[in-house]
Formats: C-alpha cells, sequence, structure tokens
C-alpha cells in the first residue's frame, strides 16, 4: 500500500512540474477534458481504488471472530482507569490490569465498560475495538509465542488517561493450565 | 451625472457610520465580511498559540509543563477554536465578502441577518474565549463524547461553555448558508446564468446546502447532551434507555460533511486563483461543478468512518469503507482538472500560485493517508493514534489554510488598493512550507510507533523522544511563517503602494469595481454574457461606473439592486434593502443573554430573554414594506419590475423556504435518534408507553387542518381583492388549537429524567409546541400588518412566507403526533 501511495504522488507531483515546462502545447478543451478528467480523473483512481477495497475487505474477514472450539473467552471490562479481565473457565477468576491469555489459540475478548467510552488496544496482538456502555464488542487475538505484550486504552477519558494500560501474558500450554489452575 | 457624482452619491447611500461606531450599526457584506475575516484570524491566532503549547508540552518526555486538566483544555480548545472559530467563519468572512461582487450585485440577500450572524459569532466566541481564560474551558476532547462529557463524569460547566458557546455560534452558520443559497440563486447580474456563474459560487451553493444540511444533528446533538447534562434527560445514559453511540451518529453526521464544508470553499478558490495564474480557463468547468456536488452528497455517506472502531457490523464497514474510498474519484476529478488547467496555460510561480503548489503537494499526500485510514483493518490499527491527527492536519492545512492564504494574497489588492511593498511572501511561504511538513511528517511516524493522540506526556523509553522534539521544532518554524504572514498583510493596508485595476489579469466581474472597493460594489449592474465578462469587454469597468448597466441613477437615495429568475437570469425584482441599523446586534446580544442564563442556570431570565428576541424580531420584519402599492419601478434600459413586497416569492420567501430546510434536517435528526435508541439501545421498550389520547390526536388534526385552510382562503381572497382577515382568524384558532394540543402532550406525559423515551416525548413535544407558537404569532403578525395598512392585493409577499411556515407546522403535527401515541395505540 505504502509503495503504490508513494509511485502515485510522485507521478501527480511529475505532471505538476511538467506543466511549467515552457514550450507551448495546444491542449485543445475537448481532447483536454477527456484525457485529464475521463482517464486520469474517473478511471485511474476508480481502478486502484477496487483493488484496495478489495483487499481490505479480504483482510478485514479474516481478522473477524468466527465460531471455532478451541476459542478462549475472556471478558475485559474498563473502568477510569483500570482494567479487570474476567475468565469464563472460572467466573470467580479475574485479574487487574493483567490479561493472561494462552498462545498459539484464538482468543475473543468481550469487551465492555462500567462508565465511559475506552478503547482495547494491543497494537502487537490486533487492532482496537471500543468499549461502550451497554454494549459488548467481541475482538479476536492471537499471540503467536509466549511473552509479555502492552495493552492500552485508546479513547480519551479524563486526567488518568496517559497512564490507562494493561499488559498481556501469553503463556505456553502447561503455564496455562497452571493459571487456569491458580498457581499463578 | 458623471462617474465620480455618481461614485460620491451611491458611497453616500451605502457606506456606514463614520468611526468605530459603524461597526455596530453596519450591515453592509463589504464591512461585516471584513469583520468575519479579522475576528476569524484571531481565532487563528489563538488556536495556534494553543498548538504551540501542546507543541511545548510534547517536544520533551515526562513534560510538566501542563498537567494533564490544563492539557486537556488545550487540545479540546485548539480543536474546537480551529474548527468552529476559525475555519468556518472564515468561509464566511471571505464568501460574504467576495460573493456579491463575483456574482455582480451590490449586496447579499439579507444584510441585517450577516451582521446578526457576525455578532453571534462574536459573542458566542467570546463565550469560550473566557472559558479558556479562567481556565474552565472544556476538556472532553473536540468531539466531547459522552459519558465522558455527561453530568456525572464532567459535573463542571467546561462542557456546558462548549454546548452552549457553539450553539450560538452554529447560528452564524445557518444565517450565512441561507443567505449564500438565496443570494446565489437569486441575486446576480442579469444574464448571468447558471452555467455563467463564477465557479466559486458554484462551491459556495453546495457547501450551503451542506451547512444547512449537515450542521442541524450537530445542533440537535448539543441540546440534547445540554438537556442531559442540565435536566436530567438520559438521551445518553445507557441505565436509562439511552445510548452513547447516539452522540457519536449525530456528531459525525455533521462531522464528515464539516472536513468538505472546509475542503470545497478552499477548492472553489483554487478553480478561481489558479486558472488566473496560467492565463487561461478552467478545463472541464462543468465536471469540476458535477465533482463538487457529487463530493457533497457522497460526504453523508461517511461519517461511519469516524466509528468504524466501535463494534459496528463487518458487512455495515465494508458500505462505509467503499464509499470512504469513493470520495477520492471526485477529489481527483478536481485535482486532475487543475493539472490539466495547468498544461492548458502557462503557468507563472507568482505568490498566490506557490501557496496553490503548496495546497497540492500537501493535499495530495493527505489524501492519500486518507485512503489508507478508510481502508478498515489499517484503521483498526492507527485509529486514535497521532497518525490520524497527522492526517487531518494534512488534509485541513494543506485543503484549506494554504488556498486561503493563496486567496488572500490574491484579493488583497481589491481589499486594500494597494500592491505587496516589502515582497515578504516568499520567505513566509517557505518558512510554511517547510515547518508544516517537519511537524506533521514527524506526527505520522510517532503514530506508526503508537503514540496515542491526547496523551499529556510519554516516558523516554517509549523512543518517540527525537521526533517529538523535532515535529515540535517544525511547529515552531510555522508559526513564525504565519507571523510573517501577518505582518506583510497589516503592512499592505499602511503601506500605500497603488495597484492597477485588475492586477492578475482576471475576467471576473469582482476586478471590474472601484479599488479598494466601494461600499456600494457596482455603479450599475453589467448585463452578463460569459463566464468572463472582462475578457470579452476591456472596458466594462468605465462603463459600469458611468452607469450603462441597469440601476444607475441613484436618485432614490434608497439602496437597490435587483433580484433575477435562477434559470433565466432576467431581471424578475427590484431589491430594496434596509439601511444601517443596530438591530443585529441587539438581538444578537439578547440572544446571547437567553444563551447565558441556561449556562449560568439562571432560568428566571431564559422566558425574558426568549420575549426579548420575539419583540425584537416582530420590530425586525415590521420596519420593511410600503403602505402604498409602488407598482413597477423602472430599472433602466426601458425594464420595469416589482419592488419585493409586490410579488408572490419574495426574499423572505426563498429564506423561508431553506431555513426550513434546516430545520426539517434537525427534526429529521430528532426521529433518526428516536429509531436509533428504540432499535439499537440496551434498556428498550420503556417500562410503559404513553396511553394515547384520542380528543388530543383529533383536536391536532382539526387544528392542522384549521391552520393550512385559513392560510388558503386568506391567500385566495386576497388574490382576488378580498379581505384576508377571515381567512387569516380561522389559521390563528387552528395554530393556537396545535399550542394547546401540544401543551397537553407536554403535561400529560410522564416525567422526561425517566428514560430516554419519556425525554424523547418531551423533546418532540415541545419541538411542536414552539412551531404552532411560532406559526400563531406570525399569523396575528399578519392580522397587525394589515391592520397598519401594509397588505393589498399586490402587496402580498408576506402572506406567502407565513403560509410556508403554516403547512411546516402542519407538517411537523403530522409527525409528532403518531410518533407521540402511535407505540401506545400498537401495544
Amino acid at each position: 500500500m505504502f509503495i503504490t501511495f508513494t509511485a502515485i504522488f510522485v507521478f501527480v507531483m511529475a505532471l505538476l512540474a511538467l506543466s511549467f515546462r515552457p514550450v507551448g502545447n495546444g491542449v485543445s478543451q475537448a481532447s483536454g477534458e477527456r484525457l485529464w478528467i475521463i482517464g486520469l480523473g474517473l478511471i485511474f483512481p476508480a481502478v486502484i481504488l477496487l483493488c484496495l477495497l478489495a483487499y481490505g475487505l479480504w483482510i478485514g474477514e479474516r481478522l473477524l471472530p468466527r465460531s471455532d472450539a478451541d476459542v478462549t473467552r475472556i471478558e475485559a471490562e474498563a473502568r477510569r482507569w483500570s482494567w479487570r479481565f474476567s475468565y469464563e473457565n472460572d467466573p470467580r477468576r479475574s485479574t487487574e490490569n493483567v490479561l493472561h491469555i494462552p498462545a498459539g489459540r484464538p482468543v475473543d475478548i468481550e469487551i465492555t465498560t462500567a462508565d465511559v467510552i475506552h478503547s482495547f488496544w494491543v497494537p502487537r496482538l490486533a487492532g482496537k475495538l471500543d468499549a461502550i456502555p451497554g454494549h459488548v464488542n467481541v475482538l479476536r487475538i492471537e499471540a503467536d509465542a509466549p511473552g509479555t505484550y502492552t495493552g492500552l486504552s485508546a479513547e480519551f477519558s479524563g486526567h488518568g488517561y496517559d497512564n490507562h494500560s494493561f499488559a498481556v501474558i501469553a503463556h505456553g500450554p502447561e503455564d496455562w493450565q497452571k493459571f487456569l489452575e491458580g498457581e499463578q | 451625472m458623471n462617474a465620480l457624482a455618481r461614485h460620491r452619491r451611491l458611497t453616500a447611500i451605502w457606506s456606514s457610520e463614520p468611526g468605530w461606531k459603524g461597526w455596530l450599526s453596519t450591515v453592509n457584506h463589504s464591512d461585516v465580511g471584513r469583520m468575519f475575516i479579522v475576528t476569524a484570524s484571531f481565532h487563528f491566532l489563538v488556536g495556534g498559540i494553543l498548538a504551540m503549547l501542546i507543541r511545548a508540552q510534547l517536544a520533551t518526555p515526562n513534560s510538566a509543563f501542563a498537567g494533564p486538566e490544563i492539557y486537556s483544555q488545550l487540545f479540546t480548545m485548539h480543536g474546537t477554536i480551529m474548527m468552529f472559530l476559525f475555519a468556518i467563519p472564515m468561509i464566511e468572512g471571505l464568501a460574504i465578502y467576495l460573493l456579491p461582487k463575483m456574482l455582480g450585485t451590490r449586496d447579499l440577500a439579507y444584510p441585517r441577518l450577516t451582521a446578526y450572524g457576525y455578532w453571534c459569532y462574536f459573542f458566542g466566541g467570546a463565550m469560550l474565549l473566557i472559558s479558556l481564560v479562567f481556565g474552565i474551558a472544556p476538556d472532553g476532547g473536540w468531539f466531547m463524547y459522552p459519558p465522558l462529557t455527561g453530568r456525572i463524569h464532567s459535573p463542571g460547566i467546561n462542557t456546558d461553555f462548549w454546548l452552549i458557546g457553539i450553539t450560538f455560534v452554529e447560528i452564524s452558520a445557518i444565517c450565512a448558508a441561507v443567505e449564500f443559497t438565496v443570494s446565489i440563486l437569486k441575486y446576480r447580474a442579469p444574464g448571468m446564468t447558471l452555467g455563467k456563474m463564477p465557479v466559486f459560487a458554484w462551491y459556495m451553493l453546495v457547501v450551503s446546502l451542506m451547512i444547512l444540511t449537515g450542521f442541524p444533528p450537530l445542533i440537535l446533538g448539543s441540546i440534547l447532551l445540554e438537556l442531559e447534562r442540565a435536566f436530567a434527560l438520559p438521551f445518553f445514559q445507557v441505565e436509562l434507555g439511552g445510548d452513547s453511540l447516539l452522540w457519536q451518529h449525530l456528531f459525525w453526521l455533521f462531522g464528515h460533511p464539516e472536513v468538505y464544508i472546509i475542503f470545497l470553499p478552499a477548492a472553489g478558490m483554487v478553480s478561481t486563483i489558479l486558472p488566473v495564474m496560467a492565463s487561461t480557463t478552467l478545463l472541464g468547468y462543468r465536471w469540476v461543478v458535477a465533482a463538487a456536488v457529487a463530493l457533497a452528497i457522497l460526504s453523508f455517506g461517511l461519517w461511519v468512518h469516524h466509528m468504524f472502531t466501535t463494534g459496528i457490523p463487518h458487512m455495515g464497514l465494508a458500505f462505509f469503507s467503499a464509499a470512504s474510498t469513493l470520495v477520492a474519484v471526485p477529489t481527483a476529478v478536481q485535482v486532475f482538472a487543475w493539472i490539466g488547467t495547468m498544461w492548458k496555460g502557462t503557468p507563472q510561480l507568482r505568490l498566490p500560485m506557490l501557496h496553490i503548489l503548496g495546497f497540492f503537494i500537501t493535499f495530495v499526500i493527505g489524501g492519500l493517508t486518507g485512503v489508507m485510514v478508510a481502508v478498515v483493518p489499517f484503521d483498526w490499527q492507527v485509529h486514535d493514534t497521532a497518525f490520524v491527527t497527522a492526517h487531518l492536519h494534512y488534509v485541513l492545512f494543506g485543503g484549506f489554510v494554504f488556498p486561503v492564504l493563496a486567496g488572500i494574497y490574491y484579493w488583497l489588492p481589491l481589499v486594500t488598493g494597494n500592491r505587496r511593498f516589502f515582497r515578504l511572501g516568499k520567505v513566509a511561504f517557505a518558512l510554511i512550507f517547510a515547518g508544516f511538513h517537519v511537524t506533521f511528517l514527524a506526527m505520522h511516524w510517532v503514530g506508526l510507533m503508537g503514540q496515542r493522540r491526547r496523551i499529556s506526556t510519554y516516558a523516554p523509553e517509549d523512543g518517540w523522544t527525537a521526533i517529538n522534539l523535532i515535529s515540535s521544532v517544525g511547529g515552531f518554524v510555522l508559526a513564525f511563517g504565519l507571523a510573517v504572514v501577518l505582518i506583510e498583510v497589516v503592512l499592505s493596508f499602511v503601506v500605500r503602494h497603488r495597484a492597477p485595476r485588475n492586477p492578475w489579469g482576471s475576467g471576473m466581474l469582482e476586478w471590474a469595481i472601484p479599488r479598494p472597493s466601494a461600499a456600494y460594489n457596482f455603479a450599475s449592474l453589467p448585463r452578463v454574457n460569459s463566464r468572463d465578462p472582462l475578457w470579452d469587454d476591456q472596458n466594462l469597468p468605465v462603463r459600469i461606473a458611468r452607469g450603462e448597466g441597469y440601476l444607475g441613477d441613484p436618485a432614490s437615495g434608497r439602496r437597490e439592486t435587483l433580484m433575477i429568475d435562477s434559470a433565466t437570469a432576467e431581471p424578475e425584482q427590484l431589491v430594496i434593502y434596509p439601511a444601517n441599523t443596530r438591530l443585529p446586534i441587539v438581538l444578537a446580544a439578547v440572544t446571547g443573554l437567553f444563551f447565558l442564563s441556561l449556562l449560568l442556570k439562571i432560568y428566571l431570565i431564559t422566558p425574558l430573554a426568549i420575549a426579548g428576541v420575539v419583540a425584537l424580531g416582530w420590530r425586525w420584519v415590521w420596519r420593511l414594506g410600503s403602505k402604498q402599492d409602488l407598482g413597477d419601478q423602472p430599472i433602466g434600459h426601458g425594464v420595469a419590475v416589482p419592488t419585493i413586497a409586490e410579488v408572490s416569492r419574495p426574499p423572505g420567501w426563498w429564506g423561508s423556504v431553506f431555513l426550513l430546510v434546516a430545520n426539517a434536517t434537525l427534526f429529521g435528526s430528532l426521529l433518526f435518534g428516536y429509531a436509533f435508541l428504540w432499535t439499537i439501545a440496551p434498556g428498550w421498550p420503556p417500562p410503559a408507553f404513553i396511553a394515547p389520547s384520542l380528543p388530543t390526536m383529533l383536536a391536532a388534526a382539526v387544528g392542522a387542518a384549521l391552520a393550512v385552510a385559513g392560510v388558503a382562503i386568506a391567500v385566495r381572497t386576497n388574490r382576488n381583492g378580498g379581505t384576508p382577515v377571515s381567512g387569516l382568524l380561522a389559521a390563528v384558532a387552528g395554530a393556537l388549537g396545535l399550542v394547546a394540543v401540544f401543551a397537553m402532550m407536554l403535561w400529560s406525559a410522564p416525567p422526561a429524567a425517566g428514560h430516554a423515551y419519556n425525554a424523547t416525548v418531551m423533546v418532540l413535544g415541545s419541538y411542536g409546541l414552539v412551531h404552532a407558537a411560532l406559526a400563531s404569532l406570525m399569523l396575528i403578525f399578519l392580522l397587525a400588518r394589515h391592520r397598519a395598512g401594509y397588505m393589498s392585493q399586490r402587496r402580498r409577499g408576506e402572506l406567502a412566507i407565513v403560509k410556508v411556515w403554516t403547512m411546516y407546522l402542519a407538517g411537523v403535527t403530522g409527525l409528532v403526533v403518531p410518533a407521540v401515541y402511535l407505540p401506545g395505540l400498537v401495544t
């Protein structure tokens, strides 16, 4: 995407620069409209946009949560300025500001909020999704390898917003089992 | 009468009172336009200083320059001021000043309304600036998402300043939009058909219609949120059947068209200036106009792309993603039409052209990053990061500030009568261009690295320190460049260095008037036969000054101009304008008192202020008109036309129609909100629906029918030479009946604070009540006018105006009553 857009930018700028060349260039009104407006103004962007749109839709569909037997469900509730995560296998089990997930398996985060609008964002794992009062939004994330990732709230929520973050710890299969059994 | 005597006579008729007092009473579009531009520039300065403070805060990690509380106010007010107090008013100012000159007429359609709009802007802006000075400015981000801005999480007065101040300022945008629409359609030089109209006027027509349909959702949203804050009506509180997403829909329903409302006038300036700089005509005039229209329509389908991360179903997102990328097509049509124009002609690197090149480079980058953001998965990553901030500055600074700078340098000789002397312009451009790109390229980069927007500080280990510092340095260079522009503009007023007439060799009418521009614009109104009348006839300015056009004889001593038929552009009516008056500033002050009483919660004053507005409004319209039939008036060249009081569709009729377009959009947004809450919000259906009352429904039907029939009878009998009194009396009875109906509806409604449904019913009923009361007042006004002798078989214009409002009332009744009672009837 970046390369295409750089190419388009250079192309437009070249056309702009060339208009200053000294030789007169009898562009007639009719042929000018055909070339510049129909050719470059209509057809050129239409083709590029169609490709881009198809690409975006395809990627977007892939990122959608699909029903999957292997999915872990975790509820995330934001409030000013902390996150509480509850795990489906044990309703009593919840963590503050630290999200534990199994690595290498899809996880559905069910996002909501107790007060104002927040946004759940783990930059290295997925895009962001808002936490809206009264609604539950589901985001599919998946960590390829065990490790710790930074999570952020990405919707301005007042003066504690700067440090409204959480940690994501992705466990290997054994550690995840231990976590579920309450050993961590 | 020679040209000089005519100039003196017309100047005496048209100019404002001498000295500073003239500002308070002037209604002349050149004066008010300049006042708008100066005030908007002042706000630009304030907004710019806030930007500098933001950059100072972010220049270093862990900065202790401003704490989060102050920082929130800084960025909220920066965005708010730049959008609402700089960009939109700047457009209004430029268009108010330029449009009549381009269209070959002497003023806009409603001179007093121009001034009223200005004073609403002035007082509303002052409210917001005062909040800033006292450190109680809005701090919820410029798009004010509830519940953060609701009363629970923002109990202070800060948010109220935004909701009330901005709504006050929006009055000026609506006034200007009505005025531009009517002026462009009806106030042009004879012979200037729509196809011969300057392309800037086309753009402004499109923009005005967008303002009329784009701003009402925001005004409604602000009213609802303020009602929630002040009286606990739970429109956005999820526990009581509200939904905070409703605000986001209403806000972006306005907010996205807003971007094009800002961009299109700037594009209009580029389309005007660029061909002149290349000594040619615009390539594909019709295509460019079509592209502007297409952009306007598409922009209303885009609002959801600001909400890609709110959890909207993916196929819904696909639709809006497609619409978002689609806007690139009409934009590309315009960009390539401009480049093609340059190929067609011989472009010269004069100062306005430099800024247009700056516009091209910046705007194309901004457009391309815009297409990137329109791709949903990409947006999920960069949404709410500095990348989006950088993108929107590329679009707004590139798409608006550069063209405006080009425009300022281009039209400055017309305003001052002087040419620039010190030649600082190129230095200023270099500073602005370099400073801008350094600032915001860096910001793109740091956004991709994950810096969220609106954070007040960051840690050294985030690794953003160097980039932020570079960005801040760039910001200060940019500010310095803008300061140089300001200095140069001030100097060109002071240093007398006479510019030639038409210094750029344009073919358009604004260069056919005296320079600096005269208060009356055209000593006589020319007949126009092409898009570039000055190229057709080099001698045109002299012939205009000699009074060879229409209305060349100022003997009557009145401010006169012509209204034309929209399609044929033949003279249709003689307009007699009101002269200087302080009514606009007084009315704006009383309107301000109304808003102030709500802001400070001194509700005792509110009814007094409303009564004041009504009384002044009455006086406003009472002053127009005449007590005898004037008959057709000669306008020169052997043509005679009736005055505006003696036609079926006077200026007030046109203005009412377009004002009602905005009003209907507001009402439509309210019904949309009702349906949205019903279907989307959790907590519906409400505990109980209102029990339908058969007598009320019957009374509503009878009242509406009586009002409409009464006015229709009054119009018909008046046309046939009879007296309209009995018809009007019937209509008054009908309208007053509807007042009673809506009062009953409100009286019997359950407590509005209990559920969003009750609150919605309250607002629907109040909307009906206000319109019923307004129509009653108008009908009573007509009776008084008839009694005082302002009405006759010929002088029928006012009847036509009130008829439109009465029919609107009937329509509102027909929708409000079922919307309130049907749910109870069905369940």
